[in-house]
């Protein structure tokens, strides 16, 4: 085995971060952090991950509700989505994702809506069943559009032994409608994830099969893994139809109860999310024969490559229109990177984020001429990472689960111009004065996803690394 | 290309291509009609909705509250050198950290023990120790301020017996301070996890420091999220001369200077002045109804003399400040009298926009009661008023004020109520302006009724926490955000009339 000087560089700098751990944690963290290799042939190169996090170290972790509840049950937006338990987890995830949808809060859609229980003492002593079966009444009552009712249950839920399972039968049964409970309490598994495969199995359970679609084309495909964070997903969606292609369910930014009912329809599944939805494709691939590709449309080499991957899977009419699609959109790509690629030609990158960004934004970076020199995923897994090291270049720091400590050091040592994060992180490094994009929620803005989403990300990046404020602070001598 | 012209989401969804791609993704939603949602619209803004709204019993619909946790570790971070330690599951902190950030835009440490599976079965100890052996070593707090989830609540993690247990194997210091709180989510709100915390800091801390008493006194803001209000009260104490330890102080932990550092630790109460706060000579609590449990402790166990006042309007300001001069023997000084009266000068010159203004609120109690008497004094009139997590004494407590004058006639205060029960009061009867968070500008789309943002948590606007709600000058900003709403919104209303004064 031969290492290179770029992969012997960045493991001295893991060694020097965690050098402060105590030793078990020491040894512990190291598995979590590595020196790329895209070739895959440096055995010392691959990280561990989904393994639970250490106590009292300060990940950027969520639990499984927030899985089950940020990305794939709160952004469907006809449903009625209970938060069963105590009062904090509903208020803490209140509309923070920015899951944009089309309706009339409060009428036939609740995105926006935080709908809770709110456990009290006596809940914990006798059960929260029979509360629950009486709050899934008056809600019914209250919304009568509800297409549907889903209980997410939260930490004690699990603990005191409630059967949510059949207070949703029963309620079912007596409303007509689906009711969907979701044991996504938030001591299950090591973060996010888990939640998000729990949640993937009760669409299986509840919905999935169960909706009308009153045609099928061969051109008819299922959106999968977009949540419109600041529209993203209806960005991605126009240039699906002006491919030619027919979306007839779109999970679950903006998605309703009807369209997770459908998607076994489609002829393929385009999965944008891989992290939080390949269960479900996974489980119409093997139940109903429906292939399912991955895509990226952030930036417009990936979304050149991704329309035309997308467009192979169908008949030439549709391979026409997307190249077609792709000449129509290139000029106003080409003006983008002509605008901002020499604002932000060499600046490096550092990413930390979930899901799919920490390797789906590379090309978006690489296209207005930035390096992507480290990222890492809070709640990847090791398919996520086999994915991520061909996108990087030799050497780049791959980080799972890391810790403020290690994101601190991380940066000082490798001095990005511009880190990528959550919100827990974005002030601390305003504070180092290090520019930051919030990359969960785009910072209140986007959409990121396809052709009008690059000129949108694009601009954010130029506004906060070339911004004149950062030039005001006066460090302390 | 021209940078200007990029339309992000604020303005690309309207374009024709979008609304028609929204017009056609409707085939597969298997939406209600049109005009069917248009009568249930119309029906939720009827008495019959409003009746059948306020008879539930088992759902909170947009409640006012958050739980206990994030009142004990907002409380733990106002201490100097302190990391809050959260015995439990992980999300919860990092749900704590996100909220906090999000309204203060600023960095927030604290940890938790990542409890999972196992230690749902086994018990939590193991997550403790390793957790406090981990936090101790990386982040080297000089105090660990311990609380729970509801998860370590409902499995019943005893956090003494784990502390001890840390210190006996020498994971953590036996000196180190560990001050712990019980905090269940299922019980109370914030404020309860802030009373909960703050009595545990308190009890832990001066054990033992009794001594010759000091001419200083204690301030508690309790769970007060206007940095600003902080800064206030240390100013009018360095104005009359009075030596005064604020227990809790998050004013530069939520609000550090940008000097390219980022400091994990910045400000606090300082320890020293926290262990000697048992000898002060009284303690002022500036709110009763988040630290019942640690005034009834000071006044017990230190037997110190404790006085709430809630320092918003004029005349509770004034109160405060005569109290402030009785027990310190200290004269008003001629600066903090000019305040007053610029602050009564402003509430004079705006007074006609706000006389009989009908206004909404929602929030928490201590603050409600604080809007309500500053309401008053201009002559507005507190129709609706809110609140979440209520309790017996403050209803009785607010009805008092709204009957000590005419304007509070058509006050009703409705406790447990959310904010899904105040859209229907703001349609069944109409208010001119509402008071609450972020959350409550659903009611102002809903509605159209103003909003004037005030309470937590503040997400869409910035900056407001650094602007004193009490004391003097915390009527001038008061008077600045209500009236200068009003004049926006007449504006709005004018727009095509000629009534659009440039003076007003």
């Amino acid at each position: 085995m031969s290492t290179s000087v770029s992969i012997n560089s960045t493991q001295r700098i893991i060694k020097e971060i965690l050098e402060v751990y105590p030793e078990k944690l020491q040894k512990e963290r190291a598995k979590h952090l590595a020196p790329n290799d895209p070739s895959g042939q440096c055995s010392t190169c691959q990280v561990k991950s989904n393994i639970k996090s250490r106590p009292g170290v300060m990940t950027v972790r969520g639990c499984a509700y927030a899985g089950a509840k940020g990305v794939v049950w709160g952004p469907v937006k006809d449903q009625i989505t209970i938060s069963h338990g105590p009062i904090g987890c509903g208020q803490y995830s209140w509309w923070s994702r920015r899951n944009y949808y089309n309706g009339i809060t409060g009428i036939d859609t609740f995105g926006t809506m935080h709908i809770t229980t709110d456990f009290q003492e006596k809940d914990i002593v006798y059960g929260g069943d029979k509360g629950l079966m009486a709050a899934l009444e008056e809600l019914r009552q209250l919304f009568p559009l509800a297409k549907s009712f889903g209980i997410l249950s939260e930490c004690p839920v699990g603990l005191i032994g409630d059967d949510i399972e059949s207070v949703a039968k029963k309620a079912s049964k007596q409303f007509g409608l689906p009711v969907v409970p979701v044991r996504c309490e938030g001591f299950r598994g090591v973060s996010q994830s888990l939640g998000h495969h729990i949640a993937n199995d009760t669409i299986r359970d509840y919905i999935l099969g169960k909706g009308k679609l009153e045609k099928s084309t061969p051109y008819d495909v299922a959106l999968i893994g977009d949540y419109n964070i600041g529209g993203d997903a209806w960005s991605s969606r126009k240039i699906l139809e002006e491919m030619g292609l027919r979306v007839i369910a779109q999970w679950t930014g903006d998605a309703s109860i009807n369209e997770l009912g459908i998607a076994h329809l489609a002829k393929v599944n385009l999965i944008h999310c891989y992290r939080s939805m390949n269960y479900i494709c996974r489980h119409m691939e093997e139940q109903y024969g429906i292939p399912w590709v991955e895509f990226n449309f952030f930036g417009p080499t990936k979304i050149y490559q991704s329309i035309r991957k997308i467009a192979g899977y169908f008949d030439d009419k549709i391979k026409e229109q997307a190249e077609k699609v792709i000449a129509k959109y290139k000029p106003m790509m080409d003006r983008t990177i002509e605008t901002f690629r020499p604002r932000l030609e060499g600046k490096k990158v550092m990413l930390y984020v979930g899901g799919l960004r920490p390797r789906h934004t590379i090309g978006a970076y690489e296209d207005l001429g930035m390096e992507v020199i480290a990222t890492g995923y809070e709640f990847g897994h090791n398919d996520d990472y086999k994915r991520t090291y061909p996108e990087l270049p030799e050497g780049a720091l791959i980080m799972d689960d890391a810790t403020l400590h290690e994101l601190e050091e991380a940066t000082k040592k490798l001095r990005p111009d511009l880190v990528g994060s959550g919100i827990k992180e974005k002030y601390a490094y305003h504070k180092a004065g290090v520019p930051f994009r919030q990359m969960h929620s785009w910072d209140y803005s986007g959409p990121y996803h396809g052709f009008d989403g690059f000129p949108v990300f694009a601009r954010d990046m130029d506004i906060t690394i070339n911004s004149p404020t950062w030039g005001l602070i006066r460090r302390k001598r | 290309m021209s940078i200007a012209a990029i339309k992000d989401h604020t303005e690309l969804f309207e374009q024709e291509d979008y609304l028609r791609q929204f017009e056609c993704k409707r085939e597969f939603e298997g939406p209600p009609t049109p005009e069917r949602v248009k009568e249930v619209m119309e029906w939720t803004k009827s008495a019959e909705y409003r009746e059948l709204n306020f008879s539930r019993q088992h759902i909170k619909i947009n409640p006012h509250k958050a739980c206990q946790p994030l009142g004990a570790i907002f409380c733990a971070s106002g201490f100097e050198g302190t990391l809050p330690f959260v015995q439990g599951a992980q999300g919860c902190v990092a749900y704590f950290r996100s909220h906090l950030s999000r309204h203060f835009k600023e960095p927030m440490a604290a940890v938790s023990t990542s409890m999972t599976e196992d230690a749902a079965v086994f018990g939590g100890l193991n997550n403790m120790l390793e957790g406090l052996e981990n936090a101790y070593k990386l982040y080297k707090p000089k105090m660990l301020a311990i609380s729970t989830t509801c998860m370590a609540e409902v499995i019943g993690d005893d956090l003494n017996a784990f502390i001890k247990t840390a210190k006996d194997k020498g994971l953590i210091p036996q000196d180190l301070p560990t001050p712990f709180a019980h905090t269940p989510s299922f019980v109370g709100s914030y404020r309860t996890g802030y009373d909960n915390m703050l009595k545990g800091i308190l009890s832990y801390m001066t054990a033992g420091k009794k001594g010759d008493p000091t001419d200083a006194i204690n301030v508690i803001m309790g769970f007060d999220t206007y940095t600003g209000n902080y800064r206030e009260i240390k100013r009018l104490m360095h104005m009359l001369g009075i030596k005064a330890t604020i227990l809790a102080d998050v004013s530069d932990v939520y609000d550090s200077p940008n000097d390219g550092e980022y400091r994990l630790y910045n400000g606090g109460t300082p320890l020293e002045a926290l262990m000697d706060s048992v000898n002060a000579k009284h303690t002022f609590v500036l709110q009763r109804y988040s630290t019942q449990k640690t005034a009834e402790f000071i006044k017990n166990e230190w037997v110190q003399d404790v006085s709430f006042y809630r320092p918003i309007g004029i005349r509770q300001t004034d109160a405060f400040i005569d109290a402030l001069c009785a027990v310190t023997r200290k004269q008003i000084p001629k600066a903090l009298e000019d305040e007053r009266g610029r602050a009564v000068d402003a509430m004079i010159d705006s007074h006609p926009y706000v006389h009989g203004k009908r206004f909404a609120l929602v929030g928490d109690p201590d603050l409600l009661l604080g809007l309500i008497s500053f309401i008053l004094e201009m002559g507005g009139e507190p129709v609706h008023i809110v609140c979440t997590h209520s309790e017996k004494p403050f209803e009785e407590e607010a009805y008092k004020i709204l009957s000590s004058s005419p304007f509070g006639a058509s006050a009703k205060i409705y406790p447990g109520k959310d904010m899904w029960h105040l859209r229907s009061l703001l349609f069944t009867e109409p208010v001119d302006l509402l008071i609450g968070n972020s959350y409550a500008k659903f009611l102002w789309r809903d509605v159209g009724v103003p909003l004037i943002r005030i309470g937590f948590p503040i997400f869409d606007r910035h900056h407001l926490h650094r602007y004193p709600i009490v004391g003097y000058q915390g009527v001038i900003n008061l008077v600045n955000w209500i009236v200068n709403t009003v004049l926006d919104e007449m504006d709005r209303k004018t727009i095509n009339s000629a009534s659009f004064d440039v003076i007003r």
